[in-house]
């Protein structure tokens, strides 16, 4: 019994040793696998959602969600002439368009004019550009910011996410995810 | 040359941390008296710190581009006490005073300490040697802040503008003379358990720097809570954000504490349990230094991302605690407890509020970690707010405020007295402000009615321990816990008011719109363009009235240029009863602007609660202290002096 008493006592001694450790585990590990602070969509593997076409500057075409599931996939990128990131991106985007991937953007938060700017000064790598004057649209993706792109195959389906710019070390991934939604 | 001096005093202040460590070992083992030599290295270390912080302040005061650290955290055209209190707005300037408050804790440890037995001075000596060795390392391998630059820059980066704020001078250093304070307590813990002369002896050498830093730590984290009150915006007080928490778990550890070494000061009783206490609080002060400097908890005050630092913190962290938590398990055992004590008396009464506050440790720990572990066990993500703390801590809290009216009444080891008829009247009072909030405010929430009610009864019990005796002959220690305890019902009233009452109004209006926040009528009249040394704005001039007289005010929207940032400035208005707080928003298309009101009756009394605590200590401390120094005139050549010296 005063055995039994001292043993745990002893235990109970060490405790205060055990859970630092268990503490310090739970630290390492989180400095080893810095935090994935992204916000990730959940709307990978459902329908695009529906959006109306809204015309973004004077002389680009737009597209609505319906234009989304029409037999071919598509990069659906959302960015804006506000984007510093956006500007780097759109020479990825020209490099992804000249092997043969077809590229709509959707303005977010933007003016015609200084998208129509953007568009000359960065390269127009969209085949349709729509705007998106409230960020619904981009909501309604599951997106939190720009430039993000999604991959949406040809019957609508929103079949990958790529969140930041694409860099051109992306444009491989990009293409063989692009080849696998066709 | 003045960064290089600062970097020579630094290795040499290094150098000698581990001279001190070193003669520690050897005075223990040999039992050589090698005490002089430890207290006058202890000293100059201290003073070598003071010059490296010293010159630190020097060349961020004359924005001395060539300065790496200067460059990423000033700018030429900021305020002068921007420029200074700069100094420890960043990572290596703040570790470089982390640094120096430890050494000079030391140094003073070393000046002051005479109660203690002389082979646990000079153990906790070492100790500390040994702490401050650390994170000398840490700063002259991993965050050294003399870095250079070449070739220097035209102009620095600037400073974070939530930063440029009066509060960065005090809340900060406040804070950390807090934490590092209770390195002390640490350090004669550690030192007593490798002498085991645990006693009340050690107790009341320990006493004075627990509550130094606990009445620190009270004023950091009240200051700070009432400066996210204003600078951020959100018009809370507390917000259960990591790093909050970080400064409130050795708060309430080094409260547990400096309840417990009473009892063993007084008694002789606890022991072990104190010491464990003792290494936890300055632990916790440890890991919050971890949480905040490497930023890996979700936190507006997550400033250095930075996986290494991280890691050779945690190193240290890991070897400290580690290594006192060892010598607890060895040593604990053969600690021998003081007399017994009765279930009805002032140790019962302490062990519950220590069992009360640890509990209360726990929950925030385990709140701000769960996190942590969830993912890190099942990869799922999940964050822990203000719902879980305020359900789990806050009724806790509230039990620990009943018993705070009762606890100072009870006697040593024994009550025999019929304490609870002294409470009738405090308990009147409480009734009577449950009577008035279930009357006035039928559908008012459980926590903030508990809070009035409570709050009115601890007011009237916390006075009962000076009631009846004179004033002026009971000692400034009682004062001063009489003190600190109402404080607690101040604070408690003011939070129960807050939550109870606050009313608050976001709208969008354009110049000559009135809105209605409370009693308040508040009308937009204007918005201008203004600017200021560093920064412009645009300002709304809002007039607001309650009846009689009108009041302007004018919250500011600001945008600084290096780093570019927008801030909301708030306009403030305190009145004897209540804060009229007003936000500037954005301007939406339409050319209205967003505006956000509230209006808190007595909010105030929550930091006027936190600062009446820290008052306490305060007298409490100056009593002790005098007791001290009384003492020390009419016996002048007590303990280890006159054994050396004779």
């Amino acid at each position: 019994m005063a055995k039994g008493a001292l043993l745990m006592s002893r235990a109970l001694r060490f405790a205060p040793l055990g859970l630092l450790l268990v503490i310090i585990a739970a630290l390492v590990w989180r400095l080893a696998t810095p935090a994935d602070t992204n916000v990730h969509s959940t709307m990978i593997g459902r329908a695009v959602p529906n959006f109306p076409p809204v015309a973004a500057t004077m002389n680009t075409m737009d597209f609505g969600s319906s234009d989304l599931a029409k037999g071919r996939p598509h990069l659906v990128n959302f960015f804006a002439s506000w984007c510093v990131p956006c500007i780097a991106e759109a020479k990825v985007l020209d490099v992804l368009k000249s092997r043969g991937v077809s590229i709509y953007g959707i303005a977010v938060r933007d003016r015609p004019g200084d998208l129509a700017e953007f568009l000359e000064r960065s390269g127009d790598p969209y085949q349709l550009i729509t705007a998106d004057p409230q960020s619904d649209v981009q909501i309604a993706f599951g997106s939190s910011g720009v430039p993000e792109t999604f991959i949406v195959d040809g019957s609508g389906i929103i079949r990958y996410q790529h969140i930041g710019p694409i860099e051109p070390d992306d444009v491989p991934a990009i293409l063989s995810k692009f080849e696998r939604a066709r | 040359m003045i960064a290089e001096t600062g970097l020579a005093a630094l290795w040499l202040a290094a150098g000698l941390a581990a001279l001190q460590f070193v003669l520690m070992i050897l005075s223990l083992r040999s039992g050589a008296d090698l005490s002089r030599a430890m207290r006058s290295i202890a000293i100059v270390q201290g003073v070598l710190t003071l010059i490296a912080f010293a010159m630190l302040l020097i060349v961020f005061a004359r924005s001395d581009m060539s300065v790496a650290l200067v460059f990423e955290n000033s700018h030429s055209a900021k305020p002068f006490i921007y420029k200074v209190a700069g100094t420890w707005g960043n990572h290596e300037g703040s570790m470089l005073m982390w640094v120096t408050i430890l050494a000079v804790a030391g140094a003073f440890l070393a000046i002051l300490a005479r109660r203690s037995g002389e082979r646990t001075l000079l153990a906790a000596l070492g100790a500390q040697a040994l702490l401050a060795l650390g994170f000398y390392a840490f700063l002259l391998i991993a965050s050294n802040p003399f870095a250079r630059l070449w070739p220097p820059a035209a102009d620095g980066q600037g400073l974070n503008p939530l930063l440029q704020d009066p509060g960065l001078a005090f809340h900060p250093p406040t804070l950390y003379l807090g934490y590092v304070g209770l390195s002390i307590a640490f350090s004669l813990a550690v030192g007593a358990l490798l002498t085991g002369e645990v006693d009340s002896r050690l107790a009341r050498a320990m006493r004075p720097w627990v509550l130094g830093a606990w009445i620190l730590l009270t004023l950091g984290i009240t200051a700070g809570s009432y400066w996210a009150y204003y600078e951020l915006g959100w018009g809370g007080y507390w917000f259960w954000d990591p790093v909050e928490n970080a400064s409130l778990m050795p708060w309430l550890a080094a409260t547990a504490l400096l309840h417990s070494i009473n009892v063993l000061a007084s008694r002789g009783a606890l022991k072990a349990w104190t010491m464990m206490l003792a290494v936890i609080a300055f632990s916790m002060s440890m890991v919050g230094t971890f949480l905040v400097r490497s930023g890996i908890l979700t936190s507006v005050h997550a400033f250095a991302i930075d996986p290494e630092r991280g890691t050779f913190l945690l190193g240290l962290l890991a070897i400290y605690v580690g290594a006192a938590f060892v010598l607890f398990a060895l040593r604990g055992a053969s600690l021998k407890e003081g007399p017994p004590f009765e279930l009805v008396s002032r140790e019962t009464g302490l062990v519950i509020n220590n069992l009360i506050l640890s509990v209360i440790l726990g929950i925030v720990f385990l709140g701000t970690l769960y996190p942590l572990f969830v993912e890190a066990l099942s990869g799922e993500k999940l964050s822990v707010g203000a719902p879980y703390f305020d359900a789990v801590a806050g009724p806790l809290a509230l039990v620990l405020a009943i018993l705070v009216g009762i606890g100072p009444l009870l006697s040593w080891r024994r009550e025999t007295r019929p304490v609870f008829k002294k409470l009738q009247v405090p308990a009147l009072l409480g009734i009577s402000a449950l009577a008035i909030t279930i009357i006035l405010w039928p559908a008012m929430r459980i926590l903030p009615r508990a809070g009035f009610t409570i709050g009115a009864y601890l007011a009237g019990a916390s006075i009962l321990p000076i009631v009846g005796r004179n004033p002026l002959r009971a000692p400034l220690a009682t004062w001063g816990m009489v003190v600190a305890h109402f404080g607690i019902a101040v604070a408690l009233v003011g939070m129960a008011s807050n939550a109870a009452f606050t009313s608050e109004r976001l709208a969008i209006a354009r110049p000559g719109d009135i809105l209605t926040v409370g009693p308040w009528q508040v009308q937009l009249s204007s918005v201008i363009p203004t600017a200021g040394k560093n920064w412009t704005a645009v300002e709304a001039e809002l007039l607001a009235s309650r009846g009689s007289g009108v009041i302007s005010l004018a919250p500011q929207s600001r945008y600084f240029s290096d780093p570019p940032t927008q801030t909301s400035e708030t306009a403030i208005r305190t009145f004897w009863n209540g804060q009229l707080y007003t936000v500037l928003g954005r301007e939406d298309a339409s050319g209205a602007w967003q505006l956000r009101l509230w209006w808190k009756p007595f909010v105030t009394l929550i930091w006027a609660g936190g600062a009446l605590i820290a008052i306490g200590g305060a007298l409490a401390l100056t009593g002790r202290l005098w007791r001290l120094v009384w003492r020390r005139r009419t016996r002048p050549e007590s303990g280890w002096r006159r054994e050396r010296y004779s």
